[in-house]
């Protein structure tokens, strides 16, 4: 309370003090910590894991689930979900390998992939926002529709000769670090900014918070919820046509599975299923915390038939101790 | 029995940084009804929730029916329960999808004897016998959802009854109950008194507290403010003993100039049931909409404001013709809704008080047109703190820990900050302490006098009459008669009320 005061009375190096404790209070402290924790711990058992080389391919296979995750942020916010991530990446990373390998330039090509993305997710948040079905119903159908619909255009085969020239959207580097990290970044700081300083993040919150007050403050939810599912198939559209450039080709069966990672992800992250809590800061760590794990668990040669089982001991894990930390003091 | 059936000594609880309780010290007797008062945030609904089983003590002494709870008082509601003391909250805790005869069993099913499966026929042949103890008339196989808050509280009651009640403590049973309907309650209260139970009455309506309890016992800030005996005592004592000071009694509406007509609605119809409502409002006038509870008063307001699509009927602001389809058009055109439940329709509670207050005017606030700008919003809230006297830390306090008065401001600085020209307030006080309330009807007066047009829906005649200078009677989503000042009392609105319902005994 004293800080409080202090911050309103505009004192420069109270305001600091204010935001420091308050960065530390932050719920996301916690889970960094534990990421930090278990990094320590990986590389104590592994010291393959902390080289310079293993680094790097983390960070680029963690990159690609951030990105799907932080559209699913977006949706879980406002207390929905998208289960149709995994399958949008498949169609728009397929509709952008086609083109590019009908020789359309690859900027057009992406653009295209994206729009075909952004086409399911209209179809998601028509459905959801306007005709009031479920979330759950809605992006389960569209799970199986979209995912159909590339195996049955492509028959299962995988569109190969992609071009090089788009090859180091995925397997470049830049002062470092994969370019996928760079565009999980810049994606990231424009959520984080979306959702924290306008009016339609604030909105996003509210209508988790409490639909109907919101409705009532004659705020347009309907139109509100609609952008929502655009902004999570365009984020999975992003990443499944990186993925793309990462393999060399589209390949019918990506993303499958991918929207449990992003859900677990973001709950890791500290977010409500029930919407009006969670945030960007969280859904990186979240992720980070889970391509930690599956990496680690690979360098110590655990069989991967045993690394789901882990995963999903850690999802429930992180809920229960957010849970526990949340009732208690403070 | 000897002694009493309740004796609690010493009770202290306290909640991170606030004292809620300081050592309270309460006794009853079996068969007594007793008052509980006290402004928001005196300690009440702690106690009660100690008693009940739902908080544990800090410190203290609970000893029920001469068994000796350890200090810190029931382990559990159903432990309290099963001892013979029941809560009725003021949120009623009942499953909406449910029948009234599967809320009344839940938890205490009958089966047939040595089985899993239920015995429908025993539940239901307990249940008539009960409602028909009570007065009243159920429909046990409805879903509870489509009952009115009345009939809903009755079956409250009835599943206390099922148990071996002892003491039953009520919560505001009556913030949303008509008087008519609090008639039945009280009967329903006075029947449990012959039975040998004792009751804990916690209501804000004063005049129902003297008209129900034998004595009454006051907290001030968590500790004992006095008694009070409600057959001697007056009003004047009570408030004086409440708040710690001489209040003036209910402050009069200033007579002020009544402007020219601004709204005019004609013919309104739409669902779930309102009917042909007309009427219109002046500049600077406070137009009283009175009516039994499912009058069809806010369902009006919501099709007023476009939260539900009328199928007939006008609605005109100067004149002219509005099309209204959501709210979002009502808020454009001026015309602000202060909704009845502010925890599930108004409030979002996980948010701070600012960014409560700033919701509905984030088009104001925008710089760049999709920025927010917090200096803004901190400049608006923290003068709608000050000017309406809103009790927070800071105004980044989340509103959820707010007593429900400083909530309520937080809900009309929100609307005030539209700068509305007409403003619909849906029972503004219910279930807020005198004082506030007293704040709340000075605001009214005061927005009405700067010419702004106020619709008051209320369940309180006393308010109604205070502040209306017209008051409207609905009954079955119609609009009955329009009394003016001179001719309101509560006798004209209630006979106007009930006309039609007297058809209709039945109380769902």
């Amino acid at each position: 309370m004293d800080n409080e005061v202090d911050r309103r009375r505009g004192g420069p190096r109270a305001a600091a003090r204010a935001a420091l404790g308050h960065t530390i209070r932050r719920r996301e402290s916690a889970i960094l910590l534990a990421l930090f924790v278990i990094m320590a711990v990986i590389g104590s058992v592994e010291p393959n894991f902390v080289t310079g080389s293993n680094l790097y391919l983390v960070s680029r296979q963690i990159s690609f689930v951030a990105i799907v995750a932080l559209g699913e942020l977006f949706v879980i916010l406002h207390g929905g979900i998208d289960l149709s991530v995994g399958s949008i990446m498949a169609l728009a990373g397929m509709v952008a390998g086609f083109c590019m390998k009908a020789d359309v330039p690859p900027a057009l090509a992406v653009a295209l992939g994206t729009s075909a993305g952004l086409a399911m997710g209209a179809v998601n948040g028509a459905l959801i926002s306007f005709a009031r079905i479920a979330p759950f119903i809605v992006t389960l159908g569209m799970l199986s529709f979209a995912s159909g619909v590339v195996l049955g255009l492509t028959k299962g085969w995988p569109i190969t000769e992609i071009p090089p020239s788009f090859l180091p959207v995925a397997q470049g580097a830049f002062l470092g670090l994969p370019i996928p990290v760079w565009i999980t970044l810049a994606m990231a700081v424009v959520a984080h900014v979306v959702l924290t300083a306008t009016a339609f993040g604030r909105r996003i919150y509210a209508i988790g918070g409490n639909e109907q007050a919101t409705f009532l403050s004659g705020i347009d939810v309907r139109r509100i919820k609609f952008g929502l599912y655009l902004i999570s198939a365009g984020c999975a559209s992003i990443a499944g046509i990186v993925l793309v450039a990462r393999f060399n080709s589209a390949q019918a069966d990506t993303g499958k599975g991918w929207e449990l990672d992003a859900i677990a992800a973001v709950v890791i992250g500290g977010a409500s299923l029930s919407g009006g809590s969670g945030s960007v800061l969280g859904v990186l760590i979240g992720a980070c915390i889970m391509g930690v794990i599956k990496n680690g668990l690979v360098l110590m040669r655990v069989s991967s038939y045993w690394q789901t089982a882990i995963i999903g001991v850690i999802i429930v894990l992180a809920v229960v101790l957010d849970r526990a930390r949340r009732r208690g003091p403070g | 029995m000897t002694g009493p059936l309740l004796e609690v000594r010493g009770l202290r609880k306290s909640f991170p940084g606030v004292c809620a309780l300081d050592g309270v010290e309460l006794s009853i007797q079996a068969g007594e009804i007793v008052g509980l008062l006290g402004e928001n945030g005196a300690g009440k609904s702690t106690l009660v929730k100690i008693l009940a089983g739902v908080h544990r003590a800090d410190a203290g002494e609970i000893v029920f029916h001469g068994r000796h709870g350890r200090c810190a008082g029931f382990a559990s509601i159903q432990d309290a329960q099963a001892a013979g003391l029941t809560l009725i909250f003021q949120e009623l805790n009942n499953c909406r999808n449910l029948s009234p005869l599967d809320n009344l069993f839940l938890g205490r099913e009958i089966r047939r004897p040595r089985s899993p499966f239920l015995d429908y026929r025993a539940m239901r042949a307990r249940a008539t016998e009960l409602f028909e103890d009570l007065g009243i008339h159920v429909d046990l196989d409805v879903d509870l959802n489509r009952l009115s808050i009345a009939v809903q509280q009755m079956i409250e009651i009835a599943k206390a009854l099922l148990t071996d009640v002892k003491l039953l403590v009520m919560d505001e049973p009556t913030s949303s109950l008509t008087d008519k309907e609090t008639d039945r309650l009280f009967k329903a209260i006075r029947e449990l008194k012959q039975r040998g139970t004792a009751v804990i009455f916690i209501s804000h309506k004063l005049g129902e507290v003297f008209a129900i309890t034998e004595r009454i016992v006051v907290l001030r800030d968590g500790r004992n403010a006095g008694e009070i005996d409600s057959r001697t005592g007056t009003m004047a004592e009570l408030i004086t003993a409440m708040v710690g000071r001489e209040l003036a009694a209910s402050a009069p509406r200033r007579p002020t100039e009544i402007g020219p007509e601004i709204l005019r609605v004609e013919g309104l119809s739409g669902p779930p049931h309102v009917e042909d409502v007309s009427f219109t409002l002046h500049q600077g006038e406070i137009l009283g909409l009175a009516g039994l509870i499912g009058a069809g008063r806010t369902e009006t307001a919501r099709l007023l404001i476009g939260a539900e699509r009328r199928t007939r009927g006008r609605v005109l602001l100067d004149g002219k013709e509005l099309e209204i389809k959501s709210p979002r058009d009502a808020v454009a055109h001026g015309i602000a809704y202060v909704p009845e439940d502010r925890k599930v329709q108004a409030l979002i509670l996980a948010m701070s008080v600012r960014e409560n207050l700033t919701l509905a005017i984030h088009r104001s606030l925008r710089w760049l047109r999709i920025f927010l700008s917090r200096r803004k919003e901190a400049a608006i809230t923290d003068s709608y703190i000050a000017e309406l006297r809103i009790k927070v830390s800071s105004r980044e306090q989340v509103v959820n820990h707010l007593s429900g008065g400083n909530q309520q401001k937080v809900v009309l600085a929100r609307w005030l900050a539209t700068r509305p020209r007409i403003l619909i307030l849906d029972e503004p006080t219910r279930g807020i302490d005198v004082a506030v309330k007293a704040e709340v009807h000075r605001i009214i007066s005061e927005l009405a006098a700067q010419g702004v047009a106020i619709l008051l829906i209320s369940s309180e005649l006393p308010e109604i009459l205070a502040l209306s200078s017209r008051v409207l009677v609905m009954d079955s989503g119609r609009v009955k008669r329009v009394l003016e000042r001179g001719d309101a009392t509560q006798e004209t609105i209630m006979s106007a009320a009930l006309l039609a319902s007297q058809a209709a005994p039945s109380l769902g």
